[in-house]
Formats: structure tokens, C-alpha cells, sequence
């Protein structure tokens, strides 16, 4: 459960910085006042879907720190090996990276009022996603091919388990991504899709870095990782 | 939408806006079904979560029958007992508390109380709702699935949940984690309107400590189920796969009816760390709306400030923080490593620190103030002695050395019903009881609400207060009948038969506050639209019930704190929190 902890350790730090700025030793009961005489309402200057999408991620970053712990707590019992990374796992991720890419362009191309780039970046980044989403059913393929299926071997257990919740985010994502084409050759100006582009690219790169995190965590590559947790719990 | 202009300062809302942004329903379908006006929202919330709580109701009553009177009822069989306890337990705590407390309270209040004129995502809070309805609509399903529910306990502990001989193996377990799954995903739509709204679209001149102690403490508890509501969500999903794949996430090798079974090498204790990692903040994420509620209603019908807001406001925060660092005091007896009992045992001893200063902080509010006894001051005053009640025997129980023996006894059912059970839900009736003439426009009648209270509040205490004894006895819990015990004396049986008959009257005492429901929404005293003088912003709206978009063409401006209640020199003795300066002679 260190993960999990560690994870609500971050999340506490944000939201001390944030209480820290909303003047919680104020003394409400001697602040009585007009108008001009006190500073705004404490409000971030964000829109609310920006900040809504960000304590989204909170919430998803807690499920998937909590698949991490159940993951190395389970791995800790005699019968957990981590499994022999399929090669394509490489390939997918290198996938994931270029679609990310592809929304961080469609993101300045729309911050530069440039439609044709935009669309162009929302487009490759949605049908590279498909691409990462169908090598992932690919790396499943093999895995199942090399005698690692669902039940008997916990590491192999995990691998489906957090590689399909992943997938099931980004087909979320997808679903929103398809939308936001829709909407970029609906006839709207490369101003008013900067946004939801916006918000697009922050949840992308966010499952980026998650999937990043869970590659090394799921592979061979996370070994060393829980060898280093094991000497700190030691 | 809540209309904003960027100004210098950061965000301010706009003082003078209309509803431009705001969705209108279209049609009768889209005003009182599917609905995106939180205030209906709330109430199909608050409807349905009573609905699932009068059948939690009704299973308590038939195991209550059971103890008192142990074979004298053919249709309760042993498996039918575990399956009362279980699904009475998953219902009262998930589908009523926290529905009732963050779906009905908190999409009411949250907005009427910081100024705006929705929340922030209607579509995606409507949605909440819907979901929430199907989570209810599977669990009841599960009464008519082949073997019925499940009656692993409400813990759902592995191995046995999934495992032969429990009742409900083969469809109860699996539609209780598919119900599961559906109640969280419709919360976390939820939650993030409660959270968005509260930052984002309080009226001007709503800092966060000029809100009301009810939206901190919804605030807070919203914050917290966000993040451990996924811990049962990891949980289900993999108990689902144990259970329906085969996989061995929870599951050890073992026997079963003499033969080998498929799984191996499982950690049974993962479940109860992902199960209590969620079970525990639960407690506060009920208590917490409760805390705040129950702040409002004393500092109204006491007609004073609350004393030490701002010492409120940091112990909700604090017990919401530290209440993420307690939770293997559930798991004392589980074999764990020694030091961490110590560890666990020390945050949760430490959880009564801002505890005990909040019940220091509601009394000396309630010292020399101008109580008025109405029906919903009474309810928080019974909150008050109730919690302390049951928190009290928490610092029992959170010791290891204490707990050793008292875990699985009587003595935790007497404990977690008196401390989150019978205290949130005094507050829930308090709050009913505060704001239904807000709703509806008519006050609750106060001798059926007076006759409510009394039965409640003494019956409660006639049914919980045995059970401490009883705890002491040795007296197991979930156990179907006694039979001969040489360490249980004879008068425990006597006992039991009182705590039964006590339940079967506080449970009828229900249907008086219900049937005052129903008959003073056409019965009901006109209330007006202030009828407790109260100060916060939702008395303040121009009409009762608050009509859609709450405020009209003007969002209030808020020029002070939500206590002003007899302050020298005022003409009376509140000041709603929109009107402005008084001007003073220097």
C-alpha cells in the first residue's frame, strides 16, 4: 500500500499549496465588507472543465496507484514473477508517444489559428491511438501464444487487468478525441476548438506517463524497481 | 453554467447576469425525469436512496426477529440471516448514507448555499443520478437471482465470499460488485460537480471561510470519496475476475468439498487492505456532511455564531486527512505485523483530537445561546450526545490490546451503529426536518415530528446500548442463533427479545415520519421563505421553493460570514450573509 500512500502524499501537498493560498486563518466574523473590500472569491482563474478534467485525473491516478499496490503486494507472495516483456510492447509505446505528439501539435496549431493543423493533429492522434489500442490486443495475443494466460500466474493476472483498464481510458478518450474531429471539420474556427484540444492533450499525456509508469511496473523492466521498494521496506 | 468575467483579480463572478448559459428544460420529461436542475436531481436522489433504505430497514427487522425469537420463523434459514446482514449492512452504509448525504444534501445545498445557479456539469450530474438508480436497480435485482444475495457480510471478505457453502455464490456476489462498480462510476460523475462547483462557482465575495460549515463538510467528504472510493472499485474488479475468470488475486490454494480448487497463491488480506483503504475514510465521508450539518442547525436554533469556525473548518479538513492513515484498525486480528497495530492504533487514538474539539466547539456554541427546542435542534442535540456516545467506545476499540477481544462481538455492532449509523442518520432527519419548508415551501408538522424524535432517539438507545453488554458477554456477531454457549448466560436471550421489540417500534416510528411527509407537502403550515431566520444563502432566494436557475436575474453578492446571528446593534438577531455592511457610528 506504499504506492497508494505515496500517491495521497502528492495529492495532500497540492491541496495544502492550494489551502495555503485561500487565507484559512482569515477571521471571517470580523470581515464583514462591501464589495470592493475583499480580493475575488479564492477561485482559480481556469475554466471549470479545465479544473474538473484535473481532479478527474486525481481520482483516475488514485485507481491506478491503487492497482500498483495491490500489484507489488501480490507480486511480494512466493508465486509472483514479472513476465517477459513481448517486443511489440515496445513498438506500442513508441505509438502512444507519436499520438501524443500528434495532440500537442493539434494543440499549437490551434493556438496559432491554424485549422488545417489542427486537424491534421487530431486526426493522426486519434488513429494512432487505435493503432496502440489494437498492438496491445496484439501483445495480448503473444502473450496468451507463450502459455501466459489470465489465471495461474498473478504476474500475467496484473498485465490484462491494468493493460485493459488503461485501454478502457483510452478508449474513453478515443470517444472524446472522435468528437473533437467531428468538430474540427464541422465547419468550426481553430479558435473555438482550442479547449477541448486543450483538454484532450493534458488526458493524453497523462496516459502517456501512466502507461510509462505501468510498462516498467508490469515487465521485467519494474524488477529492479520492486527490488529497490523491497530494500526500503526492509 | 455559473456566468463569469476574468477580471484583474482573478475570476469574479458577475454581480448582474442572466441565466444566459443556464439549460432550460423543454418538456415534462426533461423537468421532473431526466432532469438536469440539481435541486430535482436531489430530491430523485434523496427518494430513491429512502426507497432502498426502507428495504434495509425491513432486513433489519427480520434478523432482529431471528435473534430474538431463533427458529421460531420458518423462512429464515440460516442463509437468509447472512444475506440480511449483508445486504442490510452494503445498503444502510453506501446506497442510503452516502447517496442520501452527497446526492440528496449536497446537490441541494452545494449551490444555494455559495450562490449559483447549478452546478457546474448539469449533463454530467444528471447522468450521476441515472447511473446511480441502475446501481440500486442491480443490487435489488439481486433478491431474485437463482440462491438470492450474496451473505458473505458487508465486508465481502475473500475466500469465503466466493466460495461454496456462502449463500449467493453463484449470482448474489457477482451482481453486489457489479452494483458496486456502477454506484462509484455514478458518484464520480457526481463528486466532480460537488468539487467543481464549490471552487468554482461561488457568488461574489464567497471566500471559503465565509461558507457554511454544511458545504465544508460535504466539500471535504466528496474529496475524500474520490479518492478511496477507486480502492473498492480496484477491489470489486478484481474479485469479479477471481470469481468469474479464475484468476488468484485473492484467492490461496485451498480445498473445497474435498477437492482441490483452481486458484492458488491469492493474498485473502489484499482484499481487506483495498476493502478498508476504502472502508474507513467511508466513516467520514458519511460523518464529515454530518459534522457540518449538524454546525448549521445548532448555530440557527441556538440563534448564535458558531463558536471556533475556523478551528471547524481545519478538524474537518484534519480528520479527513489523517482518516486515510487508520484503516488496518479494521484488521487488528488479521495476523499483521505487530508494529504496525501500534502505528494504526496511534493515528486512530489521534483522530479524536479534532474530534472531541469539534463536540467542545458544538457545545460552547449551544452555552448561553437562545436555544429554541425544534424538532431539528433536537435532532442535533441527539446527534451530539450520540456521538460522543459511540466514539467513546472508538477509543476502545482502536487499542489492540482491547480490540483482540472485543473484535467480532456485539460490542463493534453496538459501536459502528451508534457512531456512523444511528448519529448520521439523526442528522439526516435534522436536516429533512431544517430545510423540507425550503424544498416545499411548507413546514413538517411538529407533533408527528416531536412523537418522530423521541421514539427514535430513546428507541435507538434501547437497541444499541444492550448491545455494548452484550459485546462484553462474548456475545458473537453474525451469528444465526446462540444454541448453548456454557460462557453466554441465559439472560443474554432475554435481552435480545428487548432489543427486537425496540427495533420493530423505532422501525414504525418511520412510517410516522414518512406519512408526515407525504401529508404536509398538501397539509404542511405555509412556511415562507425564511421560516427559521436563518442566514445562510439559500433562505435568501426570491422564491420557496427556489424556483430553476435559484436566484432570478441578480446572483446574490455575499458581504459576510454565514453565522451573523444576534449581533449587537443588528435590528434582528440574524443577518443574512447578502445583506450588506450595517453602518456603524465610529
Amino acid at each position: 500500500m506504499s504506492i497508494i500512500v505515496l500517491f495521497l502524499a502528492v495529492i495532500a501537498a497540492i491541496i495544502v499549496w492550494w489551502l495555503s493560498r485561500q487565507r484559512l486563518a482569515a477571521k471571517p466574523w470580523l470581515e464583514e465588507g462591501a464589495l470592493g473590500d475583499f480580493p475575488g472569491t479564492g477561485a482559480l482563474a481556469l475554466p471549470p472543465a479545465q479544473i474538473g478534467l484535473g481532479v478527474f485525473l486525481a481520482v483516475v491516478g488514485s485507481l491506478f496507484a491503487l492497482l500498483m499496490s495491490a500489484y507489488s503486494m501480490r507480486m511480494g507472495i512466493i508465486d509472483g514473477k514479472p513476465l517477459p516483456a513481448p517486443q511489440i510492447l515496445w513498438l506500442n509505446t513508441g505509438v502512444l508517444v507519436l499520438s501524443s505528439a500528434a495532440l500537442q501539435g493539434a494543440q499549437l496549431a490551434a493556438k496559432r489559428g491554424d485549422l488545417g493543423g489542427t486537424r491534421a493533429g487530431l486526426f493522426a492522434a486519434a488513429a494512432l491511438a487505435l493503432a496502440f489500442l489494437v498492438g496491445q490486443l496484439l501483445a495480448w495475443r503473444r502473450l496468451a501464444a507463450a502459455g501466459f494466460l489470465l489465471s495461474g500466474n498473478p504476474a500475467s493476472s496484473f498485465f490484462y487487468l491494468i493493460t485493459g483498464i488503461h485501454g478502457l481510458h483510452l478508449v474513453g478518450g478515443i470517444v472524446a478525441l472522435g468528437r473533437m474531429n467531428a468538430r474540427a471539420w464541422s465547419g468550426n474556427r481553430a479558435a473555438d476548438l482550442r479547449p477541448g484540444v486543450g483538454l484532450c492533450t493534458v488526458y493524453w499525456h497523462f496516459m502517456l506517463v501512466l502507461w510509462l509508469v505501468l510498462f516498467g511496473l508490469l515487465t521485467r523492466g519494474g524488477d529492479d524497481f520492486l527490488a529497490i521498494c523491497r530494500s526500503l521496506a526492509a | 453554467m455559473v456566468d463569469v468575467v476574468r477580471g484583474a483579480g482573478g475570476l469574479v463572478p458577475a454581480a448582474e447576469v442572466e441565466d444566459v448559459e443556464l439549460y432550460h428544460p423543454k418538456s415534462w420529461l426533461t423537468k421532473y425525469v431526466f432532469c438536469q436542475d440539481a435541486k430535482v436531481i436531489a430530491i430523485q436522489y434523496s427518494l430513491t436512496a429512502t426507497a432502498i433504505g426502507l428495504v434495509a430497514l425491513v432486513l433489519s427487522w427480520l434478523m432482529r426477529l431471528q435473534l430474538a425469537f431463533p427458529g421460531y420463523f420458518s423462512f429464515i434459514q440460516a442463509e437468509n440471516y447472512y444475506q440480511f446482514i449483508t445486504m442490510h449492512g452494503m445498503i444502510m452504509v453506501i446506497y442510503l448514507l452516502t447517496a442520501l448525504f452527497l446526492g440528496g444534501f449536497g446537490n441541494y445545498l452545494i449551490p444555494l448555499m455559495v450562490g449559483a445557479r447549478d452546478m457546474v456539469f448539469p449533463y454530467v450530474n444528471m447522468l450521476s443520478y441515472w447511473i446511480y438508480l441502475l446501481a440500486v436497480l442491480v443490487l435489488v435485482s439481486s433478491f431474485f437471482v437463482p440462491g438470492g444475495p450474496t451473505g458473505a457480510g458487508w465486508t465481502l471478505y475473500p475466500p469465503q465470499a466466493i466460495l461454496s457453502g456462502t449463500p449467493g455464490r453463484d449470482w448474489g456476489i457477482i451482481v453486489m460488485l457489479v452494483s458496486l462498480i456502477l454506484f462509484i462510476i455514478g458518484f464520480t460523475m457526481g463528486g466532480l460537480n460537488y468539487v467543481v462547483t464549490v471552487l468554482q462557482g461561488r457568488a461574489r465575495g464567497m471566500t471559503l471561510m465565509r461558507l457554511p460549515l454544511t458545504v465544508w463538510g460535504i466539500f471535504t467528504a466528496t474529496v475524500m470519496a474520490l479518492l478511496a472510493f477507486p480502492a473498492l472499485f480496484v477491489g470489486a474488479v478484481m474479485m469479479l475476475f477471481d470469481r468469474l475468470l479464475g484468476t488468484s488475486f485473492f484467492m490461496p490454494s485451498l480445498v473445497e468439498l474435498g477437492q482441490r480448487s483452481q486458484y492458488g497463491g491469492g493474498s485473502p488480506i489484499l482484499w481487506q487492505h483495498l476493502f478498508w483503504f476504502f472502508g474507513h475514510p467511508e466513516v467520514y465521508i458519511v460523518a464529515l456532511p454530518a459534522f457540518g450539518i449538524v454546525s448549521d442547525l445548532i448555530s440557527t436554533h441556538a440563534r448564535k455564531n458558531i463558536f471556533g469556525y475556523r478551528m471547524m473548518v481545519w478538524a474537518i479538513v484534519g480528520i479527513g486527512a489523517l482518516s486515510f492513515v487508520v484503516w488496518a484498525h479494521h484488521m487488528y486480528v488479521s495476523g499483521m505485523n505487530p508494529n504496525f497495530g501500534f502505528f494504526f492504533a496511534t493515528t486512530t487514538l489521534i483522530i479524536a483530537i479534532p474530534t472531541a474539539l469539534k463536540v467542545y466547539n458544538w457545545v460552547l456554541t449551544l452555552w448561553r445561546g437562545d436555544i429554541h427546542l425544534t424538532v431539528p435542534m433536537l435532532f442535533a442535540l441527539a446527534f451530539i450526545v450520540t456521538f460522543v456516545n459511540g466514539g467513546l467506545t472508538g477509543l476502545f476499540l482502536g487499542n489492540v490490546v482491547v480490540d483482540v477481544p472485543l473484535s467480532g462481538t456485539m460490542f463493534v455492532v453496538a459501536h459502528f451503529h451508534m457512531v456512523m449509523g444511528v448519529a448520521p442518520i439523526l442528522v439526516v432527519f435534522g436536516g429533512i426536518y431544517h430545510w423540507y419548508p425550503k424544498v416545499t415551501g411548507r413546514m413538517l408538522d411538529d407533533t408527528l415530528g416531536r412523537l418522530h424524535f423521541w421514539v427514535t432517539f430513546l428507541g435507538a438507545y434501547a437497541i444499541f446500548f444492550p448491545m455494548h453488554y452484550l459485546g462484553l458477554q462474548g456475545v458473537p456477531r453474525r451469528y444465526y442463533e446462540l444454541g448453548q454457549t456454557a460462557f453466554i448466560p441465559p439472560s443474554v436471550a432475554t435481552l435480545n427479545v428487548f432489543i427486537t421489540v425496540a427495533a420493530l417500534i423505532v422501525g414504525a416510528a418511520q412510517m410516522v415520519f414518512l406519512f408526515n411527509l407525504v401529508r404536509s407537502l398538501s397539509h404542511g403550515k405555509e412556511a415562507g421563505g425564511n421560516p427559521w431566520n436563518a442566514t445562510t444563502l439559500e433562505w435568501q432566494t426570491p422564491q420557496t421553493p427556489p424556483a430553476h436557475g435559484n436566484w432570478g436575474k441578480e446572483l446574490p453578492v455575499v458581504y459576510r460570514w454565514a453565522y451573523d446571528y444576534s449581533v449587537p446593534g443588528a435590528d434582528r438577531d440574524f443577518v443574512p450573509q447578502n445583506q450588506p455592511a450595517i453602518v456603524r457610528s465610529a
